[in-house]
């Protein structure tokens, strides 16, 4: 640990008092914050696992169904049945504050009110896997749109926590310890002065009495 | 900010043809580099969210890994036709060692 490099006088001294006592508020203030962040952090980790999992599952069994609707039907029919959809998805994105993290929440708004309106086209040219494939993804994208919202929610409180953690690591490990050993120092400096005056005072004052009175 | 902002599904066609009946924005583009300039594109221009199928995000990781720390787009990895890969649940892990300081998911 190394000492700052301050004069020892009384004023560093009082100045370096009141640090310290800042510096030890801080530190307790951030690690509360650093262990909420942590434990709001790990239920919203568990959420994206379960998540991203069922939405894996859920986009594989979309995909074997598009998978045989690609083999039994034209790629050309294909697209065409999808290219115009009456179906259109617009968020609103709006914002959460976690522990002064902000972040992002999305509500997504259909163009139609029906959600079950999500064919584009009609049924007699095309697959019937074809509609199982959009029913499907249909069904997952609630789903979807909150793993889009906990994911970056995620990321961003991991960059917090590391962060936060940085800074409790720092005020803990060196600036606290730091402060500590300087004041240290200069109260021992302080007293020392102190000493050597006192001595030289009686010092003084001994020859004095002895120049006057003659003592001996 | 507009108040209302899209969501975008890039990746190869097979993989994202489906979304396009939910009404997403899908682009089909299997090229890394035109993969890179597209999420930038979308990013400044209102998408939300952006699924991307787990091929296309390898293809684009810095540019993938630059938003990681913006609030918006959240730009969340999908399996493709082929199958999973498991980029996405490492994506989870790496975020849990970044916080804690090792995974502890796997116990």
């Amino acid at each position: 640990m190394a000492r700052l490099n301050v004069n020892p006088t009384r004023m560093e001294l009082s100045k370096l008092k009141k640090k310290l006592d800042s510096a030890r508020r801080g530190h307790k203030l951030l690690k509360d914050k650093r262990d909420e962040l942590m434990r709001q952090f790990m239920n919203l980790i568990r959420e994206n696992r379960q998540l991203r999992a069922e939405v894996e599952e859920a986009i594989k069994a979309a995909d074997r169904y598009m998978a045989v609707a690609g083999s039994v039907m034209q790629r050309e029919a294909l697209e065409t049945a999808l290219m115009l959809p009456k179906q259109e998805v617009e968020l609103e994105v709006g914002e959460k504050n976690v522990m002064s993290v902000y972040i992002p929440v999305f509500s997504p708004k259909y163009r139609t009110d029906d959600t079950n309106d999500i064919y584009s086209y009609g049924t007699a040219f095309t697959s019937i896997d074809l509609d199982g494939a959009v029913k499907a993804l249909s069904e997952v994208f609630p789903k979807m749109i909150r793993l889009a919202e906990v994911e970056k929610a995620c990321q961003l409180m991991a960059d917090e926590i590391e962060k936060t953690r940085r800074r409790v690591n720092a005020l803990e490990h060196i600036m606290i310890p730091d402060y500590e050993e300087t004041i240290k120092y200069i109260t021992m400096k302080l007293s020392e002065n102190e000493r050597s005056t006192t001595t030289s005072l009686m010092k003084v004052k001994d020859m004095v009495l002895k120049d006057s009175h003659h003592y001996h | 900010m507009a108040d209302n902002y899209k969501a975008a599904v890039i990746g190869d066609t097979a993989s994202v043809s489906g979304f396009a009946a939910l009404g997403l924005s899908v682009f089909c583009e299997t090229e890394p580099e035109k993969i890179s300039k597209l999420i930038n594109r979308l990013a400044v221009n209102d998408f939300a969210v952006i699924y991307i199928t787990e091929p296309a995000a390898a293809a684009a990781g810095d540019t993938i890994k630059k938003y990681r720390s913006s609030k918006l787009p959240s730009i969340v990895l999908i399996p493709a036709i082929e199958g999973n890969t498991g980029d996405g649940m490492r994506a989870l892990h790496e975020a849990v060692e970044k916080a804690v300081g090792s995974d502890i998911l796997n116990k």
